[in-house]
């Protein structure tokens, strides 16, 4: 069982969260792609092996969507790497 | 290749087994071949076999960093069925299940395919409503899947405890007659075997590191743990890992991969002789040739590479086992596991060239045992042929960019 830290209610049981895959970045003009990137941009995930950043909605609480980083080996919880941030939270 | 008969067991019986050939050579590592396949799973070999076979076509090298067969193909729970709801899936499954049953015959090998019926149990209106529309789908192509009262789910599943008392009680089954088992390991050592004995050459313990591209960026072969092999085209059958692998290409892919357990009881006489899927509390469970119960259920909600058991989906399986089954209470469980397996976007399958020319993908096979044999005739054809087989065409990488989605919710216990 995961342990999730929450910046509103701290470290809560995964059982209260929904986990909303990894956090992709928010979603570009798709007047400005071509039809390919436009698909790539909905579809295409990085789908990474090892520490990836990734959305959490803690819906059976406060209703907060936050982003952590997760290894997907280990399934350990981690800072993100020196300097990167998560990308933007969608609105 | 040494064929298998009743006469060939007697001889090697008197000579105490000990004159049996291995069943596949491992030569070297040649440094050019017309196709790598990276990937000595059931789809790849398979994929492997239908080159040879149906193409003529055996300079090819099965790459696998592992041993073959070690993959999602040595973990999975071995069901065989055709009961999607797309009519493209359900021609797809319907072609593989054809091929499984005759594959004990075609390869010479005994895969103890066993087919005994599933029976999903519908415990909600809306998966009812469901089932009947992919029942009405299956009606235009074949397949069976029969609605069955509760009364004869009961008759058929006499393992189960009393309904009456279930927090969502019973509404009616689903009953497809096609569906099947079959020993996991002897699918992907019988595909070794044959296509080994076509030409074909199976690297174990071989791992793809990187790709060889060309001054335009074509793929002309792959970096590997044990040197660089050059290749016409590469195709990869890499189940969890291909986002990975590809990557290494630059090309990113709409899958993703999530860790999918099962378990294992102690064996007990014969007790189900159906395949009983529960798809809304999201439970399957069968009887092996063994007597030991494979249990199963949903997919860990979390993108993940772990191969392993995530204790909150592990309750949630045994609390709906024992809810249904409450005789299982004293089992005791063997083994548990769990395997890397990749959803595409849309939850059907790819076949396909990609962005990158001369690297394909076979990927987006979360259930794809039951795909093997038909998964590697169509990818074999697209390898081949360069166009498509009849068969696939539909799974092809484009259908994203043409928002062509193929929504399939077709999955065991899908919840
Ligand atoms: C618990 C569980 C239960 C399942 N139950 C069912 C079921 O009942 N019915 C069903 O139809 N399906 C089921 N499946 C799904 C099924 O197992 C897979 O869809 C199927 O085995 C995929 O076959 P494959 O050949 O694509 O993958 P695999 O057998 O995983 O083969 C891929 C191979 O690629 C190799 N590889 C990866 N990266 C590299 C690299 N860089 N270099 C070289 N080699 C590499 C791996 O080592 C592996 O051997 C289940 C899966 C799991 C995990
Ligand atoms: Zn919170």
């Amino acid at each position: 069982m995961l342990q999730i830290s929450c910046p509103w209610c701290g470290l809560r049981p995964e059982g209260e969260f929904v986990c909303l895959g990894e956090a992709v970045p928010p979603r570009p003009d798709p007047a400005a792609l071509t039809a390919g990137e436009w698909a790539a941009s909905l579809a295409n995930r990085a789908n990474i092996r090892g520490l990836h950043a990734e959305r959490w909605w803690h819906v059976r609480s406060c209703g907060r969507i936050l982003t952590i980083w997760r290894d997907t080996v280990t399934h350990a919880i981690a800072p993100g790497p020196d300097g990167t941030a998560a990308p933007e939270a969608a609105p | 290749m040494q064929r298998f008969s009743f006469l060939s067991l007697a001889r090697n019986a008197l000579s105490h087994h000990e004159g049996w050939h291995r069943a596949w050579r491992s030569p070297p590592l040649r440094d050019t071949y017309d196709v790598v396949i990276v990937g000595a799973g059931g789809h790849g070999l398979s994929t492997a076999y239908h080159l040879a076979k149906e193409h003529g076509i055996t300079n090819v090298a099965v790459i696998e960093k592992s041993w073959l067969g070690g993959g999602n193909t040595a973990r999975n729970t071995h069901t065989i069925r055709a009961n999607f709801l797309r009519d493209v899936s359900i021609r797809f499954h319907d072609v593989s299940v054809k091929l499984y049953e005759q594959l004990s015959r075609e390869l010479n090998y005994n895969i103890l395919f066993s087919q005994r019926s599933m029976i999903d149990l519908i415990q909600s209106w809306g998966k009812l409503r469901d089932l009947r529309r992919r029942s009405l789908a299956m009606a235009l192509h074949g397949p069976a899947y029969d609605l069955i009262p509760v009364d004869e789910v009961r008759r058929r599943i006499p393992a189960m405890g009393d309904l009456a008392g279930v927090r969502l009680p019973p509404l009616a089954g689903m009953a497809h007659p096609e569906a099947a088992m079959a020993r996991h390991d002897a699918v992907a050592w019988s595909y070794a075997r044959a296509a080994d004995a076509r030409g074909v050459e199976i690297h174990q313990h071989t791992e793809v590191t990187g790709f060889l591209r060309d001054a335009h960026g074509r793929v002309i072969g792959v970096e590997t743990s044990r040197g660089t092999v050059r290749a016409g085209q590469v195709a990869l059958a890499t189940a969890g890992n291909t986002s990975h692998v590809a990557a290494k290409a630059g090309l990113s892919l709409p899958l993703v991969t999530r860790n999918l357990q099962a378990f294992v009881s102690e064996p007990v006489k014969p007790i189900i002789d159906v395949i009983v899927n529960c798809p809304d509390v999201g439970l399957y469970v069968m009887q092996s040739d063994k007597g030991e119960l494979v249990i199963g259920g949903g997919t860990d909600p979390i993108p993940s590479y772990r191969q392993g058991s995530h204790v909150a989906t592990f309750e949630d399986v045994v609390a709906s086992l024992v809810e249904l089954f409450p005789r299982f209470k004293a089992l005791r469980m063997l083994r548990q596991w769990g395997g890397a397996i990749e959803f595409a976007y849309d939850a059907s399958p790819i076949i396909s060239k990609t962005d990158v020319e001369g690297l394909l993908v076979s990927t987006g096979w979360y259930g794809g045992f039951k795909s093997i044999p038909v998964g590697g005739l169509t990818y074999a054809h697209l390898i081949a042929t360069g166009a498509p087989h009849p068969l696939a065409e539909a799974f092809g990488l484009d259908r994203f960019t043409g928002l062509r989605f193929l929504l399939e919710a077709g999955t065991v216990a899908q919840r």
